[in-house]
């Protein structure tokens, strides 16, 4: 080696700008309920749990014998937390992507962004990004961990009744559920990206009462259809659109028949040739076009 | 290259006409005030520069189309509006992160460095600040921007004077350099003044008066016309007369300063004095 190159002292002409992820950062910064909220319902979890632990031993040996029931009183806890923090997850999504394109344009922000170069496409994906990556993400890690945190005090409950905590850790599939429970995830963000994207839409679009704007229309053609043709295929195609992914991505329970293992209940083929998923995420499409479209040429409120 | 070029620039809003073919040519390094009542379409024009509306017409700003181009328009173009546009939930730090993040020509110490001679605290929330805070704030971030040209729209509306008058300082001692090019709308007009370059005026959505301050001042003159000489004065046909204290002020365009010397004391009229005298005669022909 005959010499050494000196640190490079090049004169630094422009750091590279990553306009996406600090638009993602900035959202998370201005709406803490992003992971406020589902970190608070975790913790009312956690207190529900603790306050179980005392009667678990004597349920436990209650249900020793009968393997549905024993089950039940297993994994309750587990799919309660997912079940709840999903659920509040998705309220958080809805009430963030309704004033996502509107809070700015009413506290005329929309004015200090625009000025900076950074594109109404980027802007609106970094906003919908946040429903349907960062949400569920979150949300995931926050699962998986207040589930450890239950598996840690309920094996403390169980200490000292050596039955019960063989049975206890016998019934429990922590890693098929947390595999189960990331199918879920991603399947739920693709079910409910058009919903997402339609929010964002409303936002971008109405100048006051965007909940009301989202929402009404679908209430409205649903009620008219059922006064004036007595269908009520319009409300099954909502709670379809909300709900129906579970039916398609998951060999639904049945009543009485032995309890599936998570992993084998999964049935992404059945999901992939759904129409229903793949009309939605054009749809979704459609409306993230139109939404960015809004952001260009809506002015302040 | 101008930095502005605007030809037959329209904007309507419905049936109110904001803009009605509107020419427009800022040269490089140039201060130029937008003055016009409320409603006259300044804010529209300058929202039309930024790429913030869709217009009629030609416009090109550093020789792109706005409208089409606005975010890599806005890596050589900064933008104040009135001081409510900060996003109140962050906090200094992070607008400051932010700007860092998605700015290519931003330069993080500088705007440290403005912001250390101000009392804001980097931990504060925008909507914790005072209205003065703010817009220090955000003169900051952009004063760290190396921009070729600057848009204030308003920027020291509901400010009390001693931030008017920082803020203008600031920007002239630690901004201003004859390769930028700055446009800005204000109601103060008298306390920048000394700081444009050029001014126009603007009603209804038309230019109606354009000049260079230097043409201004040469052109422009006001007498403070002594009682006995008021007739001799009219004569010279001012564009607009006014009382103060009881004493006549005549306000003259292009006319013989060694004459009307002889009539009362001269000055440099102010460019809101020569607002009120253009409006009042172009009110007639609404």
């Amino acid at each position: 080696m005959t010499t050494v190159d000196s640190p490079e002292v090049a004169p630094q002409l422009s750091s590279p700008t990553r306009p996406m992820y600090w638009s993602i950062r900035r959202e998370i910064w201005e709406n803490r309920s992003i992971y406020a909220a589902p970190v608070v319902t975790a913790c009312i979890m956690l207190f529900g749990v603790f306050i179980s632990m005392f009667t678990l031993p004597h349920r436990i040996s209650a249900a020793m014998g009968d393997p549905g029931k024993l089950h039940g009183v297993v994994e309750m806890p587990y799919d309660m937390t997912a079940g709840l923090i999903l659920v509040t997850a998705f309220l958080v999504g809805v009430f963030y992507c309704l004033d996502a394109l509107h809070g700015e344009r009413r506290d005329r922000s929309i004015l200090f962004w625009k000025s900076l170069p950074v594109s109404d496409r980027t802007t609106v994906l970094a906003k919908a990004t946040i429903p349907l990556v960062v949400l569920p993400l979150f949300s995931y890690v926050l699962i998986l961990v207040t589930q450890f945190i239950i598996v840690i005090l309920y094996t403390i409950a169980l200490l000292g009744h050596a039955q019960a905590l063989e049975a206890f850790f016998s019934n429990l599939k922590f890693f098929q559920l947390s595999m189960a429970l990331l199918y879920a995830f991603v399947v739920i963000a693709l079910w409910h990206a058009p919903v997402y994207c339609w929010l964002l839409l409303v936002s971008g679009w109405a100048k006051r009462a965007t909940f009301l704007w989202a929402v009404m229309p679908f209430l409205a053609i649903g009620v008219f259809t059922k006064i004036a043709f007595g269908s009520a295929s319009f409300f099954t195609f909502l709670g379809n659109r909300l709900v129906g992914w579970f039916n398609k991505a998951f060999i639904a329970p049945q009543k009485g028949a032995p309890h599936l293992d998570p992993l084998a209940a999964m049935t992404p083929g059945t999901l992939l040739s759904t129409p229903s998923l793949w009309i939605g995420l054009l749809f979704a499409a459609l409306f993230f076009a139109a939404a960015v479209r809004m952001r260009r040429y809506r002015e302040p409120i | 290259m101008a930095c502005i070029e605007a030809r037959g620039l329209r904007k309507a809003f419905g049936s109110t006409i904001a803009l009605d073919g509107v020419d427009l040519r800022v040269e490089e390094g140039r201060i130029l005030g937008i003055i016009g009542p409320n409603g006259a379409g300044k804010s529209t024009a300058l929202h039309a520069i930024l790429g913030l509306t869709p217009y009629q017409g030609e416009l090109k700003v550093l020789g792109r189309d706005p409208w089409s181009e606005r975010d890599q328009l806005m890596r050589d173009v900064s933008f104040i509006a009135d001081v409510a546009v900060m996003p109140r939930g962050m906090r200094v730090s992070q607008a400051i992160d932010y700007v860092d993040g998605v700015h290519p020509r931003f330069d993080r110490t500088k705007a440290e460095g403005f912001l250390a001679k101000t009392n804001i605290k980097p931990t504060s929330k925008v909507r914790e600040l005072s209205k003065g805070m703010v817009t220090q704030l955000h003169l900051a971030l952009v004063m760290a921007i190396d921009a070729k040209l600057l848009v204030l729209d308003e920027p020291t509306l509901g400010l009390d004077i001693l931030y008017r008058k920082q803020f203008y300082d600031s920007l002239l001692n630690d901004y201003f350099d004859r390769s930028r090019t700055i446009v800005v709308t204000t109601h103060q007009v008298d306390e920048i003044q000394d700081v444009l370059t050029d001014v126009m005026f603007i009603n209804q959505g038309r230019i109606v008066m354009e000049c260079g301050m230097e043409e201004f001042e040469s052109r422009y003159v006001e007498v403070m016309v002594r009682p006995e000489n008021l007739a001799a004065a009219r004569a010279y046909k001012p564009m607009h007369e006014r009382q103060v204290f009881g004493r006549s002020i005549l306000l003259f365009d292009q006319a013989n300063r060694d004459e009307l010397a002889a009539l009362g004391d001269l000055r440099t009229p102010g460019i809101a004095d020569l607002f009120v005298a253009v409006m009042g005669n172009h009110g007639g022909d609404q």
